[in-house]
């Protein structure tokens, strides 16, 4: 019976231990943190780990490690029972992925890896729209750590598939760490294997399993991502400096960071029996992780983030699309500074409300192109052995539609700095509100110190105390949200609203916080043709969550539309950011 | 993990450089251990391997996989020439005859029975790898490269553009805050040196043969400008552009520090290296400036302090004081709540106006001048 587990984190930047018990129910003791040394000059992972749980063993008192070593298993308040460790350090997992169809084989091998908790680097097809030596060239050019070749169906031509192993034959990558060959995982048509097996077997370290889409109709990623899970442990893992003693000391295999969040959301939609969506902002990159209908997806953006990033957000999103969400004027000139700056210094923090407000905008901006890009991946004929109907074939070959549903979204969870540690949690869901624009009644939470990893790979091991402490010491609920479907004049009644300590009618383009601490029965009538999910006007009664902002009552429309007119925007901003009783900052910074 | 952010660039009149040239595959090493180089020395080469080229010949010839063997006019390790025929069949009794011509000049390397591709690899490149520094090889990778030593000033900017170049430090402003306005023909394969620049006068730069140029600041429109794109990642140094840019302090109307501007000044006329490569995420690459030269200097290093103590000299790098000087007069222990309602570690700072202001410790740079 285990008294005491110690979770790691090694993230790119920073390392993150943290001290489970068990005392009265399963929970956080305490949260160490030191720079992550996988990088030169200390090449050796262990050493950025020894710091931060050095750190939480000051905070605790407990000895965890004796010298270099690991005390296993508890005894008298000292040591611990299990140590779990997760890792995306060094770049995490990167993967290059080809298939026949960019939107059929490619795209299933794109979301195997994905899904496996991999960022890939590159996604092959032979309808790409690039010329043989191009893609050759650029195959030789990055350096990954596996490769995943995927193409046909089952008793289909095995030609195209094979030109797909010519080219990688005639590429001869190197692998991004050590010298072995680069895994390549063979997940194509069957009858392909043989030749595959002569033609790359003597040039990469070549595994075969089923294929990911043995049928047009059948998508079956299991077996491809449990071999990418394998390889990452003993083929990649083991090149990366100083994971052999980190592997050596783990008491269970380490995970991939994002395969543990995802492990942490399935959990989680599992237990609430519905829809969650949870993003992960950080510096350089936004995961988001979805299960929509029991059907799991994860998507990287690799360039979205808020510090290497940033200016990647300000092109792709563009700076007007920035300015719109600012309560105040800044000119583009500022704004590039401001950015550019941010991108050369990125550890600075915002120390006036207009630099945070910018910071936020760019955030609003990154987590709308994230879903985006979720949106274009997490499509139908999406998990595990998915049947469809011969029917769907015809949608499915112009490309599946996309299985996020906003109106649906039962639960969106938050985290990364940005959203954890924003000095009002009410800037939290705001951001997240105009970002995803969830629709109907969804629970909003974040992550309150980006536990989600932690407790990933602990569910693996113990899911009832995963379970326990996410609930405890994990989540912070802000609160149920409620917006109406559909758009009015500014002004005009938009919602209805009746439970034992309110009723309330709420204006369009109003946004208003009723305290509401534990739950509550909500009647919600929406007015003119608005819709709570249900239907034009139908009235919705529902149990409802409150949280630290209490109930979060929309009705600034769905989807958003904001003024044109550059006056009107402002004010319908400052509107909304009083409604949440947030600061405004003078209009000369 | 709170603590004064000091970005470690470094700002030195003398210390000894050592810069690892390594080939990206096995090849040649071409000088020995204690050989002098200069810039411009081939100290290694290579040959890359040539691009491939796949042909679809038993598409165009209209024949099976399996059977393009009998067509073909080329075996594997064949060479051909650019156009050459490599397989031809005719049909209709004779009437028409399809050919398979090479696209590039290379070497027969695969020929697929399966699919009826034929790969053709293209003549091995050569790579030269030059010494980019003056000074000494000090040491001999077999195979891959050498060490060249260096002794000089280095100096670390804070974001840059464009690769390894070298040529005449060439100082064109009288102060450090003084904008580069006019490019003089004599700035040809010079490295130009100045507070600011602007799209008129980097214009007149690429047209004049300037190798390279350094300023404090630059606003991101003129890069942008330059560039004829905005950078997205903050990854550079492979841009094909004319020349290598270096900012040393940051964007907008940022002057040189003043120390970096003597010591740039006491180097004018010296011959420097220069590489705008920057890679702010893990790993850190930041631009710099090698100017090699006899004279020891001592370090500054060893004056001035590396943590934030009472007196230390600081330029404050973010909103609303950005830019400004300072001199830290205060370091209280206890958080501070800022106007964004966050609680951080701050310093208080005396201004060069006479301002005594209050910022968050992560937003102040030490700088090395008094």
């Amino acid at each position: 019976m285990a008294e005491a587990i110690l979770a790691v984190d090694c993230g790119s930047t920073t390392t993150k231990a943290i001290l489970f018990s068990d005392g009265g129910g399963w929970h956080l003791v305490a949260r160490g943190e030191a720079p992550t040394t996988v990088e030169a000059p200390f090449d050796n992972v262990m050493l950025g780990l020894y710091n931060a749980v050095r750190e939480l063993e000051e905070l605790t008192g407990r000895q965890i490690l004796e010298g270099e070593k690991f005390l296993i298993p508890a005894s008298d308040g000292e040591g611990v029972d299990l140590f779990l460790a997760t890792s995306s350090a060094g770049g995490g997992l990167q993967m290059l992925v080809m298939g026949v169809v960019k939107s059929m084989t490619a795209e299933s091998a794109q979301r195997a890896a994905l899904g496996a908790g991999a960022i890939v680097v590159d996604c092959i097809a032979l309808d790409d729209g690039r010329e043989d030596f191009q893609r050759i060239q650029r195959i030789r050019d990055i350096r990954p750590d596996i490769i995943l070749l995927a193409g046909g169906t089952d008793g289909g031509t095995i030609t195209h598939v094979l030109q797909l192993g010519e080219m990688l034959s005639a590429a001869e990558p190197r692998a991004r760490l050590g010298n072995l060959p680069i895994p390549v995982i063979y997940a194509g048509n069957r009858d392909a294997r043989g030749e595959i097996e002569k033609m790359l077997g003597d040039k990469f370290h070549l595994i075969i399993r089923e294929n990911i889409r043995p049928r047009l109709e059948v998508e079956n990623l299991g077996p491809a991502r449990e071999a990418i899970h394998e390889l990452f442990l003993q083929h990649v893992m083991r090149q990366a400096p100083g994971y052999h003693l980190l592997m050596e000391a783990t008491t269970h295999p380490i995970m991939s960071t994002p395969n543990a969040v995802g492990r942490m959301v399935q959990l989680l939609a599992k237990e609430l029996g519905g829809n969650v969506l949870a993003v992960d902002i950080g510096g350089a990159t936004t995961d988001v992780f979805s299960v929509f209908s029991n059907t799991y997806n994860r998507t990287v953006s690799a360039n979205l983030g808020l510090s290497y990033s940033i200016c990647n957000v300000m092109v792709e999103a563009t700076i007007p699309n920035i300015q719109r969400w600012l309560p105040f004027d800044v000119s583009p000139q500022q704004l590039r500074g401001a950015l550019r700056n941010k991108m050369i210094r990125p550890t600075t923090i915002p120390q006036t409300l207009r630099d945070l407000y910018i910071e936020q905008a760019v955030a609003r901006e990154a987590l709308r192109l994230a879903l985006e890009h979720h949106k274009s991946l997490a499509r139908s004929l999406v998990g595990v052995q998915r049947e469809r109907t011969v029917g769907d074939l015809f949608s499915q070959i112009t490309g599946g539609e996309t299985l996020i549903d906003m109106s649906k979204v039962d639960m969106i969870i938050g985290s990364g700095g940005v959203l954890s540690h924003a000095p009002s949690r009410a800037q939290a869901a705001l951001m997240m509100v105009d970002a995803f624009q969830p629709a109907g009644i969804t629970f909003l939470a974040v992550d309150s110190i980006f536990m989600m990893p932690h407790l990933g790979v602990l569910s693996s091991v113990m899911p009832q105390a995963a379970g326990e402490i996410f609930w405890r010491d994990c989540v912070v609920p802000l609160g149920s949200l409620v917006a109406p479907i559909g758009n009015l004049k500014e002004g005009e009644p938009a919602l209805h609203l009746k439970s034992k300590r309110y009723e309330e009618e709420i204006n369009f383009g109003e946004m208003r916080l009723l305290p509401l601490e534990g739950e509550e029965e909500f009647s919600l009538r929406p007015l003119r043709g608005l819709d709570m999910g249900e239907g034009r006007g139908k009235e919705v009664v529902r149990r409802l969550k409150g949280g630290l902002l209490g109930l979060i009552v929309d009705c600034r429309g769905r989807p958003l539309q904001l003024p044109q007119q550059d006056e009107k925007r402002k004010e319908w901003l400052k509107r909304t950011y009083t409604a949440l009783s947030l600061p405004l900052p003078g209009e000369k910074g | 993990m709170s603590q004064a952010y000091t970005p470690g660039l470094t700002i030195t009149p003398y210390t000894v450089i050592r810069k690892t040239r390594r080939l990206p595959l096995k090849g040649e090493v071409l000088v020995r251990i204690g050989e002098r180089v200069e810039p411009a020395t081939p100290v290694a080469r290579a040959f890359l391997p040539g691009e491939v080229h796949i042909v679809k010949a038993g598409e165009i010839l209209g024949v099976a996989g399996e059977d393009l063997g009998r067509y073909l006019l080329k075996r594997e390790g064949e060479k051909v020439e650019r156009d050459e025929t490599i397989a031809s069949a005719t049909s209709f009794f004779g009437l028409s005859r399809r050919v398979v011509r090479s696209p590039v000049k290379g070497t027969i390397e695969n020929i697929s029975p399966l699919t009826g591709n034929v790969s053709i690899r293209e003549e091995p490149k050569p790579i030269l790898l030059c010494a980019y520094v003056e000074g000494e090889v000090v040491e001999v990778l077999p195979n891959e490269g050498v060490v060249v030593e260096a002794k000089g000033a280095f100096l670390q900017g804070i974001f840059g553009v464009g690769g390894e170049r070298w040529g005449k430090l060439l100082v064109a402003v009288n102060s450090p805050d003084e904008e580069i306005r006019e490019v003089k023909e004599e700035a040809r394969d010079c490295i130009l040196v100045g507070g600011r620049i602007g799209s008129e006068a980097l214009k007149r730069a690429v047209e004049v043969g300037v190798k390279g140029v350094v300023v404090g600041g630059i606003y991101d429109e003129v890069l942008s400008d330059f560039l004829g794109y905005d950078i997205g990642v903050a990854i550079t140094g492979q841009e094909n552009i004319p020349l290598t840019l270096i900012i040393m302090e940051g964007f907008g109307d940022l002057p040189l520090a003043r120390r970096t501007f003597q010591l740039l000044k006491r180097f004018d006329g010296f011959s420097a290296s220069i590489n705008g490569a920057t890679q702010i995420r893990a790993g850190v690459v930041r631009p710099e400036i090698i100017i090699p030269h006899k004279e020891e200097i001592p370090s500054y290093k060893e004056r001035f302090p590396e943590r934030l103590v009472l007196g230390t000299r600081v330029r404050i790098i973010r909103e609303p004081y950005f830019g400004s000087l300072g001199e830290v007069v205060a370091l209280p222990s206890e958080l501070r709540v800022l106007e964004t309602g966050a609680r951080a570690r701050v310093a208080e700072v005396l201004l060069e106006g006479g301002e005594r202001v209050v910022v968050p410790r992560a937003n102040l740079e030490i700088i090395l001048e008094k």
